[in-house]
């Protein structure tokens, strides 16, 4: 009576981390690896036993999805090197393009899933102290003199880029000149007194070490950091403009090839566009593409003007080189060139 | 000749194989890695090299980090020789627990070292909100922050260093000087100082060249922000993160040349320092 017992699937999902990936492993198909972002990890741990029953439940052999994280490049870079992820998961497409040219990832992965294979998007937002008490309503007041920013590094961080961009671009829209664009970028950056590596960093620097007078950083980040720690010290501010932050998302193509896993990456993530899968990306703050459940969560997530990178300020090989690359505007800008 | 002369000077034998293996472990811990560095690096022309390892904001952080890193092990040098000479020359209550301390910032992730010092010197802080609200001074998120990181991660090295040399000096040779007519400065810079100065050496650049290469902990303290507060492994981090395996390389390369230089002349001087005491270590 004992001994078939230990075979019960409940007992096996108890036992030790290694036994299991070596079961797992020894049935071939029957594991998929994802290689993640920082901060997607609440996200893919509620979506990962989700996908796991549901793949059951369609008739399909038992699977186990394990996720790795880390800071987005540092992961197409891991992967690169040999990481065997089967899906990656990231917070902005150069990421995937870098693997994309080393042939890991088809060259038309855009095109591979709806929305330009981006299942969710999210945007830069500011968080202020309650009440707002330096009056903070849009980019304008970042600029203004005594107002202390806090952002991540741009340098090192997807979030620090695209909270960097999201200036650029309202103030390229307002002004309708670089010049003027960069002007006010560079008066913005001198409000910065400190430059965190990640997103996660910027928010316990401006949270836990009291530091600065507003947070830019992503919605779903600003959303989720009122709910950790009390609604009654920070509020959300909506700028009148501000930047599409969507989630690429791919197969690794020479992976699976490898490992025979191609149909169960795909159904991976294509269930990140389903009405279950885009459900619990909603309850984690991210904007879903499904309107039926976007319409349900209409009231966490205020209607914001946003512009797309590629349809602005031009493909995102180009932006990097521009701005980010070594001596590009951004080093220009805090060098004081 | 020369062979059987060392031979028979040996107690114990297998030089050779001893020194084959010191080589083959040597070369694949540390050789290897560090000419992959320079390998990597090849890839740039000598113009392009001088360019990324001299852009305005790269030497900024040269600045910081080495002269962060010689305060810090400097401020170590003293600090600890005194803790040693506490530890060694005196009982009190709690000596063990002092003496356990000491070791802490070894055994400490640098993650927690760093998050731990800023949640203390920033302005909400224990210590920040005097230091920073009574006295104006701002150290987390400035390079003074990177200097209390530093210190912190480098005392066990001057400690753990002269401790040893300290017990086994004799007192008596205090004695000796006093009853000679010495005053308690010139027992301690005629007697004292030189016996332990190689010591004292060996742990400042052992402390300096951990404070080099240090990141975990200063990242978090540093603020970072450009040409002021950012640190040389930060600027090879970002270039990583760019996918600028070169350019973070090349400018290892100028950190493994400085450090390498630096802690030349320190091993010279603690040579020197040897030779003059008549102790050759």
């Amino acid at each position: 009576m004992s001994a078939p017992r230990l075979f019960r699937p409940r007992q096996l999902a108890l036992g030790l981390l290694f036994g299991l990936s070596l079961a797992a492993i020894a049935h071939g198909e029957s594991n998929l690896l994802n290689v993640s972002y920082d901060v997607s990890r609440e996200l893919y741990q509620e979506i990962n036993p989700a996908f796991e029953s549901d793949w059951k439940a369609r008739g399909n052999p038992k699977v186990k999805v394990n996720q790795s994280h880390a800071g987005s490049s540092k992961q197409a870079q891991a992967v690169a090197a040999g990481l065997e992820g089967d899906v990656i998961t990231m917070n902005q497409s150069p990421d995937i393009d870098f693997l994309a040219d080393r042939g890991l990832v088809a060259g038309d992965w855009r095109d591979r899933f709806p929305h330009q294979a981006t299942p969710y998007t999210t945007t830069s937002v500011f968080l202020v102290r309650k009440g707002n008490p330096k009056n903070i309503r849009d980019w304008d007041d970042l600029a203004r003199d005594g107002i202390q920013v806090i952002v991540p590094n741009p340098k090192t961080s997807g979030n620090g880029r695209y909270s960097y961009l999201a200036a650029w671009g309202y103030a390229l829209e307002s002004s309708g000149s670089e010049t003027a664009a960069r002007e006010f970028v560079t008066r913005l950056l001198a409000n910065v007194p400190v430059l965190d590596g990640g997103g996660r960093g910027a928010t316990t620097t401006f949270t836990q070490r009291d530091v600065g007078d507003v947070l830019v950083t992503f919605e779903n980040e600003a959303i989720l950091i009122g709910k950790e720690l009390g609604a009654d010290k920070f509020d959300v501010v909506y700028p009148s403009l501000s930047i599409d932050a969507s989630a690429p998302v791919a197969v690794v193509e020479k992976v699976v090839a490898k490992r025979g896993t191609g149909a169960l990456a795909k159904a991976y993530l294509d269930f990140l566009y389903s009405a279950e899968g885009q459900d619990i990306i909603a309850r984690h703050f991210f904007r879903p593409r499904d309107e039926a459940v976007l319409a349900r969560y209409a009231g966490q997530f205020p209607t914001i003007r946003t512009f797309q990178v590629e349809e602005t300020l031009g493909s995102w090989a180009d932006v990097n080189k521009k701005h980010f690359a070594d001596d590009g505007i951004y080093d220009q800008i805090v060098t004081g060139q | 000749m020369t062979m059987a002369a060392s031979r028979s000077f040996n107690v114990l034998p297998g030089f050779g194989l001893a020194m084959g293996y010191t080589l083959v472990y040597l070369s694949i811990i540390v050789l290897i890695p560090l000419s992959a560095v320079f390998i990597y690096t090849m890839d740039l022309t000598f113009a392009e090299f001088w360019q990324v390892v001299t852009t305005p904001r790269v030497v900024a952080s040269y600045k910081l980090s080495f002269g962060a890193s010689l305060l810090a092990a400097a401020i170590n040098a003293v600090f600890g020789l005194m803790l040693a000479w506490v530890l060694v020359r005196y009982s009190f209550p709690g000596k063990r627990l002092v003496d356990a301390l000491v070791d802490l910032p070894f055994a400490l992730p640098t993650a927690v070292a760093g998050i731990a010092l800023t949640a203390l010197y920033a302005k909400n802080g224990w210590l920040g909100q005097y230091i920073e609200g009574v006295f104006g001074i701002k150290v987390a998120f400035a390079p003074l922050g990177v200097l209390v990181a530093l210190v912190f991660i480098g005392l066990p090295f001057v400690v753990r260093t002269v401790q040893p040399i300290l017990e086994d000096m004799e007192t008596e040779l205090e004695e000796a000087a006093a009853s000679l007519g010495a005053r308690r400065w010139q027992t301690f810079r005629y007697v004292v100082l030189p016996i332990i100065l190689p010591a004292l050496l060996t742990g400042f650049a052992l402390a300096f060249a951990r404070a080099v290469g240090e990141y975990g902990s200063v990242i978090f303290i540093a603020g970072n922000i450009p040409m002021v507060s950012e640190i040389t492994p930060l600027m090879i981090i970002t270039k990583l993160e760019q996918y600028d395996y070169t350019g973070a390389t090349a400018i290892a390369v100028v950190m493994l040349v400085v450090s390498f230089i630096l802690l030349l002349i320190i091993n010279g001087l603690q040579a020197w320092a040897g030779k003059r005491t008549g102790r050759n270590r």
